[in-house]
This record gives structure tokens, C-alpha cells and sequence, in this order.
């Protein structure tokens, strides 16, 4: 194992696991590798396809192109988990206002897929949230250079409003990036050669009602249930209501806001995996949507299409919890890439 | 409720007509605006380049193509919420003769005051629906100060805008605070069925 680290840097001791004798019935090539790398010099052990996950240098290209791709998708096609629920709750309205309303949601979504347009006029914060399989073997540093690009591009080709400003001077590049903007969260995936990128334009409507409050221990989960529904309640109709309610649990103040709006990012109909999340998931959206806030807060039956939530462990003082809310449109588009070219386009 | 059908510029009879969940379509010119303009006008006491008696002003930042110089072509406009642009109220009705504000979400008690006050109603188009209002532009007519793009102050004309729903009119109505304030009373009775005191 030493020699093979020493002549190939970039193997690691999950790609040295995933070529274990159970693999090797089902990736003959993996057995003659191993064979062989045993003796040669590294460079040959890269011709190997099999385990030869250096991604080619078109690859950054792609991520770049599929970027520009994602962002301008994503602002006319609505996943359609949301669109079955926007539908769905349409029919639920009783008032002239509501049906109104939810009627000129639908008109918008419909004229996005029709006639290629936006359906809001807000770009959003563009957030990107990649996930690296871990067989990969790429430079990160030029994958962030190509999602930044990628933004920029969207906004110039197409062109899109660009939404970012420095929070003094409100100076705007007219790129849609700036300093620490695209955000860009990165995780990793075992067993897995695929770069998956999901992408969110957050419109600032929904963003602006983020809410976040560290409870301390005593306050238990009926302070999380208070805290929650009074924030939905306070928003009223400025996030754009139906919306997801994402909710952050655990964590430090920092860990907790991003789990909320990870939260948001889960496709509707999903529930936390945890019985005792789920339950809480569905309580939470009863209680909201019997407020009776409904579309654009102007008075209906369905006020959030969801509460999703995503937890973290804490501290033994800590209970914190954040709320982080998505509009209706909640838009979202998903690339999942591999280094043999193939790119697959979801949400 | 009813349905008006109504031009820009607007009269005071105009607006005192219309009661909170009448639906209203538009036609005419609608300036857009919103925070970096207001602030340049209310802040910076610089006055805005075009004359708003009678006006209906929309909070708007919009997606547009470049066509030529102070000549854009809409790519989507749509409405940003309103809250935000709340404290600029008074002096749009008081200083320049505003009547109409076009936004999301709804304005503060304070503003409703003022409209009635003042003879002027709010708006509301609906939130991320932008496509639809984008197709009801006839032609951006024109654009004052470039630099804050996409801050701009925007003069667009537009051909059956809306249905739009009266969300604050001149008497004092305010729909979307009094579905906000219904909502925080049921809160009360939820968390207590919730066993949260």
C-alpha cells in the first residue's frame, strides 16, 4: 500500500478500499491494476480506465457551461414536485382572492415552459451546493473558478439582472458574483464518481425572512414549535407565500441557518428520515397553514407547501434553531456530471 | 368585488372608489422603483427626473436587454416586495402626488393612513408571477438614472396590467394587514392546543 501511495498521490485510502478482493469478481480490470501497479510506475497505472477518475480537461469546461445552464433553467422551469403541489393546493381555495392568485401562479409557470421566460423577475443569490464523489479525482480550485464563471456567464449570455451589490458601497459588478458570492457549499459522496451540482437562484423576498435564535436546553421543542410558526406568522405574505419552510435544528448558530436552507432544497413529498423530525415536519405544517395567511398573504387556505427539516447535534447548553424560507416558485436544477461526459439535468 | 378598469394617470376619484379585494387592470405608464432610487430621492435629497402627480409606481428591479442608448427591451419584470420601500409612504403621496403603489407583501398600518389620508391605494400584483406581467408590457418607454442599474427609476408602459388586487384603499382598508393580524390571533389558540402556553 505505501509504494502505491508513494507512486500515485492521488489514490486514497477510500479508492484503495473500494478496489477490495469483493470487487474484484465483478472489475476484472481492477484485479490486473492492482496487479500491475504493484510493479510500474504510476502514469501507467493511469491509463487503466477503471479506477482512472482524474477527471479529463474538458470536464472543467463542462462544469463551467452546465453552471450557466443551471442558473438560467432554473428561472424557468419549475421543478415539478412544486408545480403538482401548487396545482394541488389551487384546488384546495374557496375565496375569489386565493383562486386569483394561485390561477396567475399557474399562468406563470405554464409561460415558463412554454415560452422559454422567467417566471419571477428575481435571479436570486445564486447557491450552489456541489457533492463530490469521492473517486474523483479533480482540482477543486478550478471547479470553484468554473462555477463562478459558469454565473457570470448565465448573467451576461442570457442576460439576467444581476442581483449581487457589496453590502456598503452597493456597488454591482453586473455579474451576479462578487466577494464570497456565488455561495458555494461542497460535500462529498463515497463511492461515487459523480460531481452533483444543485442549484438555487434565492430570491430575496423569501430570503429576507431568515430567523434564527439560539434556545437554550429548557425551552425544549416546544420553544422550537413557538419559534417556528411565530416566524411563519410574523413573514405574513413577504416571502411570497405558499412556501417552504425550511428549519435548522442543532448545530452551532453558523451550521443550524445552513441546515434550514438545505432544508428548503428537499424535493416536496420527502419527509426527515427521522420518525420523530417527520412528525414534527407535519405538525408544524398543519398549525401554519390553519393560520390562514394563504397565497401572497392574502387570506386562503395554504400558507406553506411544506416544513422540511434538517438537524445537527449541539452542545449540551445549546438548542438552536433557524428558520430559512423559500417562495413558492422555490426553484432549484440539478447536474450530476462524470468524467466520462455524460451529464444528467434534474432537480 | 368588483373589477375597474383604469388609465394612468390617476385622479383622486379614481382611487376613492376602489375597496380592499376589488381587482383592478391598468393601463398606461407605471414608473418603476424601489430601494436605491428611493434612497437616492428621500436620503440624498436628489428629486426625481419625471413628474408623478397622479402616478402609479411599482416595486420593481427588472431583467432587461440592452438595444440601445436609454433603450431597453423587457426580459422579465416583475414585483419585489414592498415592506421594504415602507418609510418612503408619505413623501411619495405628501411631496410628489403618488397614487398608486404597485408591490408585493403589502405596506404597514401607517401607510394605510396615509393613503386615506392622501387619496391613494396599494396594489398588489401578484409575487413571482412575473411572466405574466412581462407579456403586459407594451414598451419601456424610458429609464432615468443608468447608474443604479438595475436600480433604475423605469418608465414603462404597459396594455392590461393585472388583475390587481386592492390590498390598502383610501379608507383606511388594509387586507393584507388584517389577514396578518387574524393570523397572529389563531397563533395564540394553535400554541395553546399545541400545549406550548
Amino acid at each position: 500500500m505505501t509504494v502505491i501511495f508513494g507512486m500515485a498521490p492521488y489514490l486514497t485510502e477510500d479508492s484503495w478500499a473500494w478496489a477490495t478482493p469483493a470487487a474484484y469478481s465483478t472489475r476484472g480490470r481492477v484485479t490486473r491494476l492492482l496487479t500491475k501497479t504493484a510493479c510500474q510506475p504510476a502514469r501507467q497505472y493511469l491509463s487503466f480506465p477503471c479506477l482512472n477518475m482524474e477527471v479529463p480537461e474538458q470536464f472543467y469546461t463542462q462544469v463551467e457551461e452546465t453552471c450557466r445552464d443551471l442558473y438560467i433553467q432554473s428561472l424557468k422551469e419549475i421543478p415539478p414536485d412544486v408545480v403538482a403541489a401548487i396545482r394541488c393546493a389551487a384546488k384546495n381555495e374557496t375565496t375569489e382572492v386565493a383562486r386569483r392568485i394561485f390561477s396567475h401562479y399557474l399562468q406563470s409557470i405554464e409561460l415558463g415552459r412554454e415560452k422559454n421566460m422567467m417566471v419571477c423577475q428575481d435571479t436570486g443569490i445564486p447557491i450552489y451546493w456541489v457533492e463530490i464523489g469521492g473517486r474523483l479525482r479533480l482540482d477543486g480550485s478550478r471547479i470553484n473558478q468554473a462555477i463562478i464563471k459558469g454565473t457570470e456567464r448565465a448573467t451576461r449570455e442570457h442576460p439576467l439582472r444581476s442581483s449581487i451589490v457589496s453590502p456598503l458601497s452597493r456597488e454591482n459588478r453586473q455579474t451576479s458574483t462578487g466577494h464570497r458570492i456565488p455561495i458555494i457549499h461542497y460535500d462529498f459522496a463515497a463511492d461515487s464518481d459523480v460531481l452533483d451540482i444543485l442549484f438555487m437562484p434565492k430570491g430575496s423576498g423569501s430570503e429576507n425572512m431568515s430567523f434564527m435564535k439560539m434556545l437554550v436546553p429548557a425551552d425544549g421543542v416546544k420553544g422550537i414549535k413557538r419559534f417556528v410558526l411565530e416566524q411563519v406568522v410574523g413573514a405574513g405574505a413577504k416571502p411570497c407565500p405558499p412556501t417552504i419552510v425550511g428549519v435548522g435544528i442543532g448545530g452551532s448558530s453558523d451550521l443550524c441557518m445552513t441546515l434550514a436552507k438545505k432544508a428548503t432544497t428537499r424535493p416536496l413529498g420527502s419527509a426527515n428520515p427521522d420518525p420523530q423530525l417527520a412528525a414534527l415536519e407535519t405538525e408544524l405544517l398543519n398549525a401554519i397553514n390553519e393560520t390562514g395567511i394563504g397565497p401572497q398573504g392574502l387570506g386562503g387556505r395554504t400558507t406553506a407547501l411544506a416544513v422540511h427539516i434538517e438537524s445537527a447535534w449541539t452542545h449540551i447548553t445549546c438548542n438552536p434553531v433557524a428558520v430559512n424560507l423559500q417562495c413558492w416558485r422555490a426553484e432549484r436544477r440539478r447536474a450530476r456530471l462524470r468524467p466520462n461526459g455524460s451529464i444528467e439535468i434534474g432537480f | 368585488m368588483a373589477e375597474f378598469h383604469l388609465h394612468t394617470p390617476l385622479s383622486e376619484a379614481d382611487v376613492r372608489q376602489l375597496r380592499v379585494g376589488d381587482s383592478v387592470t391598468l393601463d398606461g405608464v407605471v414608473f418603476g422603483v424601489r430601494d436605491g432610487n428611493l434612497i437616492r430621492i428621500f436620503d440624498n435629497k436628489v428629486p426625481p427626473p419625471v413628474n408623478w402627480q397622479g402616478a402609479a409606481l411599482l416595486h420593481t428591479a427588472p431583467n432587461v436587454k440592452k438595444i440601445g442608448p436609454a433603450k431597453y427591451e423587457p426580459i422579465c419584470v416583475g414585483t419585489t416586495t414592498s415592506m421594504r420601500m415602507d418609510r418612503f409612504t408619505e413623501g411619495l403621496l405628501k411631496d410628489y402626488g403618488v397614487r398608486a403603489i404597485l408591490g408585493k407583501g403589502g405596506l404597514s398600518e401607517q401607510s394605510a393612513k396615509l393613503m386615506q389620508q392622501y387619496g391613494a391605494v396599494y396594489l398588489s400584483v401578484t409575487g413571482g408571477a412575473a411572466a405574466m406581467e412581462t407579456l403586459q408590457i407594451e414598451a419601456i418607454e424610458t429609464v432615468y438614472w443608468e447608474d443604479l442599474m438595475p436600480e433604475c427609476i423605469w418608465q414603462i408602459r404597459f396594455k392590461g396590467l393585472g388583475p390587481l388586487t386592492v390590498g390598502i384603499d383610501a379608507h383606511g382598508g388594509n387586507l393584507q394587514l388584517d389577514v396578518q393580524q387574524q393570523a397572529q390571533q389563531k397563533t395564540a389558540e394553535l400554541l395553546k392546543k399545541m400545549g406550548i402556553a
